[in-house]
C-alpha cells in the first residue's frame, strides 16, 4: 500500500438519532493521511471534530449514534467492515487517542501502574513485571517520575493526568493517534508544555496524527494538513501552507483568522463571525454557512455547494470558488 | 533510568491496597467511640417508652389469679417501683458489667437469651444478604449494559415487583408452592441447610430488588464516564470494561444498600423469622414484647442497634478499600506531595 492511503476517510458520515430528532453531527467528510504527517481538525465546539475521532476509533456510543455511510481505509482495510475483535485488536495498538478532558479520562480507582500496563499487556504479550517496566518507562517518557507508578489519577494535577494518558496513548507505538483537544483543560502554561511534548514524542515515535483543536496557532506548529470543519462538514482542506498562505480561502476560514487578534493593530474588541452555528437537527437546504456568510448569493441558499479544488490538494466547499471554472 | 525492582521497592512502601495503616485506626477509634452516645440515646429511648406503655409486666408473668398483694411484692422485687432515672442508671450501671439482666418469661440471663439466639440471625442475616447481592447485582450489571432491552424491560418490573410485594406474603406464597405442594423443602424451624433455602430466598429476592435498582443507576452513571471510554479506547473487551473498570466505580452505592439490607437482617428478620419459626432474634423481641419481658426487649434494642452501627462502620471502612479518594481523606498526606513532582516533570521534560 503506498504512503498516500495511510488512512483515508471518504464520505464519512455520521448521525446521533435521538428522540427529539436526527443529530446531523458529520456529513461526507475526506480527508486523507500519509505515513508520519499530522492533520489538523479545526472547527467551533459542535463541528463534529470529535465525532469523527470516535467513528475512526468505532467507538461512536451507539445508541443513539450511528455511521450512516463512508469508508475509513486504515493502512488498505476499510474500519468500518472490521468485526468488534479484529477492532478491539487495532484499539489501543495501531490506532490509540488522547482524550479532551484529563480531569475525568483516568480511572479513579485504579492506580497509574495498572492503566498503563493495561493497554500494554492488551496489545503485547509481557508479563505483568515487564508491562510494569514498560509503563514505568512509558511515564519517564512524558516526563513524570517513574517513582509516582502506584499512584492513582487523584494524587496527580491536571498537567500531569494529561501526561498520563499521553503515556496510555503511546505505550503501544501506534502508528495513528488522535488527540481531541488535548490542550483544551490545561492552562496556558501547561498547555504549551505538553504540545511542546506531543511534538518531540511524534517525531522520536514517527507516528502519524490526527490534532482536533481549535486553537489556529497549535495547528501551525504542528501540522502539515489543516482541515476546516463547519456544521459537520469539511469546508477547506489543504496543506498547512494552502490555509494559512493560499489566496483562496473559503469565508468561514476567512472569519476564523480574523477572529484572532492582531498584535500590531490597536484594537479594542475582537472580530467575531456574526451569527451562531446552524442547528446540527436542522441543517440549511444549501450551504450550511450561507446565513452567516458576507459573500452569500441567492444559490447559496438553496444548492449545497460542491467541494472545488483550487490549486492541488487544496479544495474548498464554496459556492464562490465552484463558479469560477464552470 | 528508573528500574523495575525500585518501582517493586515503592510498591512495598506505599501498597496501593493497605488502607489500614495508623490514620485509618485511629478513624476506627473515633467511631467506636461514637457508639457511647449512640448506646445511651438507644437505652434511654427505649426506656421510655416501655415506661409509656400499658401494661404491667408483675401482672403478665403473675397471670390473672394472683392477688394484688403477691403483684405488688413482686414490683417491689423487680424494682419497678422505683423512680424512672433510678431504674435507668440501675440499668445503664448493670450494662456496663455485662449484666442485661434476667428475662420476666423464662428467668434466664438477657445476654445468654440473646447470645444463643444470635448466630441464626447471624446466619440468616449472610445468607439473605448473599442471595440479595449476587442476584442484585447481576441483574443490575446487565440492565445498565443492555439498557432499554427486553432483558432490561423485564428485570425492572421484576425488581419493582420484588420492592412492592410484602416479604410474608412471598414467604407463604413459597411455602405452599415448595413446602406444601412439592414438599421438597421444609417450612419451618432452622436446623440444617435445607430450612435456610426458602426464608434465604423469601428475604434475598425482596432485597435483590432494591440492590439491583440501586446497582443500575449507579452503573448507567458510571458507563457514561470518560474513563469507560479509555478503557474502551485501549481495545478492552466489553465484559472487563464492565466488570474492571465500571463496577468498581459503581460499588459505593451498591455496598450502602447492602450495608443496610444486612443491618436490617441483624436486627432479625422479624416477619420472616415468624413465618418460618426461625429462633432468632426478631422472633425473641415480638415474644418479649407481648409478654411484656422488658429487660430482653432493652437488651434485644441494644444489640440492634449496636450491630447496625457496627455494620455501617464496616461499610464504611469498606469505602476506603474501594476508592482510593475516601482513603486519601483518611490519610491526607501523600496527595500534597503533587505539586512538587508537577515542577520536577516540567524541568524533565
Amino acid at each position: 500500500m503506498s504512503e498516500k492511503n495511510f488512512l483515508e476517510v471518504k464520505d464519512l458520515t455520521i448521525h446521533y438519532e435521538t428522540d427529539g430528532g436526527v443529530v446531523e453531527a458529520v456529513n461526507g467528510v475526506s480527508f486523507s493521511l500519509a505515513q508520519g504527517e499530522t492533520l489538523g481538525l479545526v472547527g467551533e465546539t459542535g463541528a463534529g471534530k470529535t465525532t469523527i475521532a470516535l467513528g475512526i476509533m468505532n467507538l461512536v456510543p451507539n445508541p443513539p449514534g450511528k455511521i450512516k455511510a463512508g469508508e475509513i481505509v486504515f493502512e488498505g482495510e476499510d474500519l468500518l467492515k472490521k468485526k468488534p475483535k479484529e477492532m478491539r485488536r487495532i484499539r489501543g495498538d495501531k490506532i490509540s487517542m488522547i482524550f479532551q478532558d484529563p480531569m475525568t479520562a483516568l480511572n479513579p480507582v485504579k492506580t497509574v501502574a495498572d492503566q498503563i500496563s493495561e493497554v500494554i499487556r492488551l496489545h503485547q504479550k509481557l508479563s505483568r513485571a515487564d508491562a510494569l517496566r514498560k509503563a514505568c518507562e512509558m511515564l519517564e517518557l512524558v516526563g513524570i517520575s517513574a517513582e509516582r507508578i502506584n499512584d492513582y489519577p487523584h494524587q496527580f494535577s491536571g498537567g500531569m493526568k494529561q501526561r498520563v494518558v499521553i503515556a496510555i496513548a503511546l505505550a503501544c507505538n501506534p502508528s495513528l493517534l488522535i488527540a481531541d483537544e488535548p490542550t483544551t483543560a490545561l492552562d496556558v502554561t501547561i498547555q504549551a508544555q505538553v504540545i511542546e511534548m506531543m511534538g518531540r514524542l511524534k517525531e522520536e515515535l514517527k507516528t502519524s496524527m490526527i490534532l482536533i483543536t481549535h486553537d489556529l496557532g497549535v495547528v501551525a506548529e504542528m501540522c502539515d494538513k489543516v482541515a476546516i470543519m463547519y456544521a459537520g462538514e469539511v469546508v477547506e482542506y489543504g496543506a498547512l501552507e494552502d490555509i494559512y498562505e493560499g489566496e483562496h480561502h473559503h469565508p468561514y476560514t476567512v472569519g476564523l483568522f480574523g477572529a484572532i487578534p492582531d498584535l500590531d493593530k490597536d484594537t479594542d474588541r475582537l472580530t467575531p463571525i456574526d451569527g451562531l452555528m446552524p442547528d446540527p437537527m436542522a441543517l440549511p437546504q444549501g450551504c450550511n454557512f450561507c446565513p452567516r456568510c458576507p459573500h452569500r448569493r441567492p444559490e447559496c441558499e438553496t444548492l449545497p455547494p460542491k467541494p472545488h479544488e483550487v490549486s492541488p490538494g487544496h479544495t474548498i466547499r464554496c459556492h464562490l470558488f465552484g463558479k469560477e471554472e464552470a | 533510568m528508573y528500574t523495575y525492582s525500585e518501582g517493586k521497592e515503592w510498591a512495598a512502601r506505599f501498597p496501593g491496597c493497605g488502607p489500614l495503616n495508623r490514620a485509618m485506626l485511629k478513624y476506627i477509634g473515633k467511631r467506636l467511640l461514637m457508639l457511647v452516645p449512640v448506646i445511651l440515646g438507644v437505652t434511654l429511648i427505649i426506656f421510655i417508652m416501655l415506661a409509656l406503655t400499658p401494661g404491667d409486666p408483675a401482672r403478665q408473668i403473675l397471670g390473672g389469679e394472683a392477688t394484688e398483694e403477691q403483684v405488688e411484692e413482686l414490683r417491689e422485687e423487680l424494682g419497678l417501683n422505683d423512680p424512672l432515672p433510678v431504674r435507668y442508671v440501675r440499668y445503664i450501671w448493670d450494662m456496663l458489667h455485662g449484666d442485661l439482666g434476667t428475662s420476666y418469661s423464662s428467668k434466664q440471663p438477657v445476654t445468654k437469651e440473646l447470645l444463643e439466639r444470635f448466630p441464626t440471625t447471624l446466619l440468616l442475616s449472610i445468607l439473605c444478604t448473599v442471595v440479595g447481592a449476587i442476584i442484585g447485582i447481576i441483574f443490575g450489571i446487565v440492565s445498565a449494559v443492555k439498557q432499554y432491552t427486553i432483558f432490561d424491560n423485564v428485570s425492572r418490573v421484576l425488581a419493582l415487583a420484588g420492592i412492592s410485594i410484602p416479604s410474608f406474603w412471598l414467604g407463604l406464597m413459597l411455602i405452599i408452592v415448595f413446602s406444601v405442594n412439592l414438599k421438597w423443602l421444609p417450612s419451618s424451624g432452622f436446623y440444617g441447610p435445607e430450612y435456610w433455602i426458602l426464608p434465604a430466598i423469601t428475604v434475598g429476592l425482596v432485597q435483590a430488588a432494591t440492590v439491583m435498582r440501586q446497582t443500575r443507576s449507579a452503573m448507567l452513571d458510571v458507563v457514561r464516564q470518560d474513563y469507560i471510554r479509555t478503557a474502551k479506547a485501549k481495545g478492552q473487551t466489553e465484559l472487563k470494561v464492565v466488570m474492571g473498570h465500571a463496577l468498581p466505580n459503581a460499588l459505593i452505592p451498591i455496598i450502602t444498600v447492602l450495608g443496610m439490607q444486612f443491618g436490617h437482617g441483624l436486627g432479625g428478620a422479624v416477619i420472616s423469622e415468624q413465618i418460618f419459626a426461625i429462633p432468632g432474634i426478631g422472633k425473641l423481641m415480638v415474644d418479649s414484647i407481648t409478654a411484656r419481658d422488658y429487660p430482653v426487649v432493652q437488651g434485644g434494642v441494644l444489640m440492634i442497634a449496636i450491630s447496625f452501627t457496627v455494620v455501617n462502620l464496616l461499610v464504611d471502612i469498606l469505602y476506603a478499600f474501594i476508592d482510593p479518594r475516601i482513603k486519601a481523606l483518611y490519610v491526607g498526606k501523600k496527595a500534597k506531595s503533587s505539586k512538587k513532582e508537577e515542577v520536577k516533570g516540567a524541568a524533565a521534560s
